[in-house]
């Protein structure tokens, strides 16, 4: 039985062998081409030869060796080098000028010109190792098979063979070493060169989050207009039916003994209580007439509800996109509300303006100031509700007051 | 006085009818959306429409859009719509052209039934009933400088006056007398620089083209 550790590094060792001694060829694919040009160039003198060389090779030959060391690395290796945003392939001359003019396509050249040779060295020195390895280390055992005589006239078998040997196995030894380096340098240099750049990374890294953040916006909005109708349709219907036949009872059932009328009448004013607060709550939510007929129309109603005197001023021209009307109008639902429950104010403020493509917000209260961002959860939670829509959020609240919270809002993407 | 009623809850739909039969309404119809609504009304010609605003398909304000259809063609229809919330933008669609024959209320509003039964009958009668809350929100858009030059008072009568309230009204739910309210109106009129009317009804259109519910 072969330990584990042993068949896992031997495992190892083949694939980057392997790995190492697949690279040599398309390595060293470009040196006769280039050592023809150097030569032709230096011997008729024509240096035109030396500049169109590379466009000629980055036309035709870096196409086909990238596709063919990706394909290396993937196959032997595992490493997947991932490809840079593609170009469209038909051939026009602008085809041509974007690809030469691709920072991309001068990284590759450089790659299979002037690094693939030197990293065919590396690979040939590493197979060169471990080929020197072997034969050494089976000197000893060879040069027994040979007949006696040839043994002691040819060697001197009891003291080189040994040598050998013994130096055959530590070369043996280094070889995983050596082949594990080569081959993560290379790769990692493949990566770095043949692969899209870090700039280029990046770019589509934001892009995909960017739209995943969308995604997950609009996925939340859906969300809540879906819980808001499913209590309208349902919950609230149920509760006003039931306000509505306690309130006949109580109309056409004066026959009744007063303790019995007095439960119905409970019952009468806790049933039309519960359907002002869940009003209330689902309003909170996402209103129809938000969806229905924008910003300005929803905002009458939150500031007429609001239990101190709200002076709305809302001067828009054309809607934002919904999901900036949802946040507008959650942030002014919550901001009112705070100023109810903690500002003690007499009055409020809140105004509404599109300059430009920034939707403005404002509400201020006359309170008692001291409202921080950091202290309460319902603040910064509206800077993250902002924030989602690359929104900038702040609040001005010297202790006194008054209280101002502004918000901006980007109304297109 | 026959009604059809519009509404796609089915559970509330039987309270109604049992609140329009209590106020002595003949209930010519229950339907469950807008355009079932309108042959409803084209085939009975009730004297009141009761209509939910949101109905299907799109569950936004459907009522409010049959109910202006119906303003249009049969005017000698009365409608009360009713809803969930109420929303200032729907009650100037509604009011845009005439104020008699209009109610827009709360739905947890029919559960006082007593009340809810005048109000409707004094719409069917060709007057207005206005959800106390589309009153605040009116005023609320109408903030410019006259209306700060009333007092707290006047502003009372003047939401009482838009919500449709007869002088009685107001007084009664004010507690005052009558004179005093007589008194309070004529304040307002000169304040807002309208013309002195008598009837109720023309006054509340006055009031109500003050706000600017007739200009959307």
């Amino acid at each position: 039985m072969i330990p584990p550790v042993l068949r896992r590094s031997a495992l190892r060792v083949r694939r980057d062998t392997g790995f190492l001694a697949a690279g040599v060829p398309p390595h060293l694919a470009l040196v006769p081409v280039w050592s023809w040009g150097a030569t032709a160039a230096a011997e008729t003198g024509n240096w035109a030869l030396v500049l169109i060389a590379p466009v000629a090779l980055i036309l035709l030959g870096v196409p086909v060796l990238t596709a063919v060391q990706r394909y290396r690395h993937r196959a032997l290796l595992g490493v997947d080098i991932p490809r840079p945003t593609p170009t469209p392939e038909r051939w026009s001359w602008a085809a041509v000028a974007r690809r030469l003019s691709l920072t991309r396509s001068w990284r590759q050249l450089g790659y299979h010109l002037l690094l693939g040779p030197l990293v065919a060295a590396l690979e040939l020195s590493v197979l060169a190792v471990a080929a020197a390895g072997l034969v050494g280390a089976i000197t000893f055992g060879w040069v027994w098979a040979l007949p006696v005589g040839v043994r002691q006239d040819w060697f001197g078998y009891a003291t080189q063979v040994p040598c050998y040997t013994v130096a055959g196995i530590a070369l043996l030894c280094a070889v995983p070493w050596m082949a594990g380096a080569v081959a993560r340098t290379e790769s990692r240099f493949a990566s770095a060169l043949l692969g899209p750049s870090r700039a280029q990374r990046l770019q589509e890294r934001v892009e995909y989050l960017a739209g995943s953040r969308t995604d997950l916006i609009e996925a939340v909005d859906a969300e809540r207009r879906r819980i808001e109708r499913d209590l309208h349709d349902g919950t609230q219907q149920r509760l006003v039916s039931l306000a509505v036949n306690l309130g006949l009872a109580m109309a056409t059932r004066p026959d009744l003994p007063g303790e019995a009328r007095e439960v119905i009448a409970e019952a009468h004013l806790e049933a039309k209580e519960a359907i002002a607060e869940l009003n209330d709550l689902v309003r909170g939510l996402h209103p129809a007439v938000l969806e229905d007929r924008g910003l300005d129309a929803a905002l009458s109603g939150l500031a007429a509800r609001a239990p101190l005197p709200v002076r709305l001023r809302v001067d828009l021209e054309e809607r934002a996109v919904p999901a900036v009307e949802s946040v507008a109008y959650f942030v002014i639902s919550e901001a009112l509300a705070n100023v109810t429950k903690h500002a003690r104010a007499t009055r409020a403020e809140v105004t509404v303006r599109r300059v430009g493509k920034v939707l403005r917000l404002n509400v201020t209260d006359d309170g008692l100031g001291g409202a921080d961002v950091s202290a309460g959860t319902g603040l910064s939670g509206l800077a993250k509700r902002v924030g989602s829509v690359d929104g900038t959020f702040r609040v001005s609240s010297p202790v006194g007051g008054p209280t101002t919270i502004a918000a901006e809002l980007p109304c297109e993407r | 006085m026959r009604a059809v009623i519009a509404e796609d809850s089915v559970l509330l739909r039987i309270g109604l009818v049992k609140v329009l039969e209590m106020g002595g309404f003949q209930i010519a119809a229950e339907v469950g959306d807008g355009e079932a609504l309108l042959a409803a009304v084209e085939e009975h010609r009730p004297e009141l429409a009761l209509v939910d605003v949101r109905m299907p398909p799109g569950f936004t304000d459907e009522g409010v859009r049959a109910a202006m259809v119906i303003r249009r063609r049969w005017p000698r229809t009365a409608v009360v719509l009713l809803s969930q919330y109420v929303e200032e933008r729907y009650a100037a669609d509604l009011l845009a052209t005439n104020t008699s024959g209009v109610g827009y209320l709360l739905k947890q509003r029919v559960a006082d039934v007593g009340e809810f039964v005048e109000a409707v009958q004094r719409v069917a009668d060709g007057g207005t009933a206005l959800d106390p809350q589309v009153v605040a929100q009116l005023l609320l858009r109408r903030d410019s400088d006259p209306l700060d030059r009333l007092t707290p008072r006047e502003r009372d009568v003047l939401g009482l006056m838009a919500e449709g309230r007869s002088n009685a009204g107001i007084a009664e739910a004010l507690t005052v007398s009558e004179s005093a309210v007589a008194k309070h109106i004529n304040n307002i009129f000169a304040k807002l620089d309208l013309p002195v009317i008598d009837t109720d009804h023309r006054r509340v259109l006055a009031v109500l083209r003050f706000f600017g519910a007739s200009q959307a």
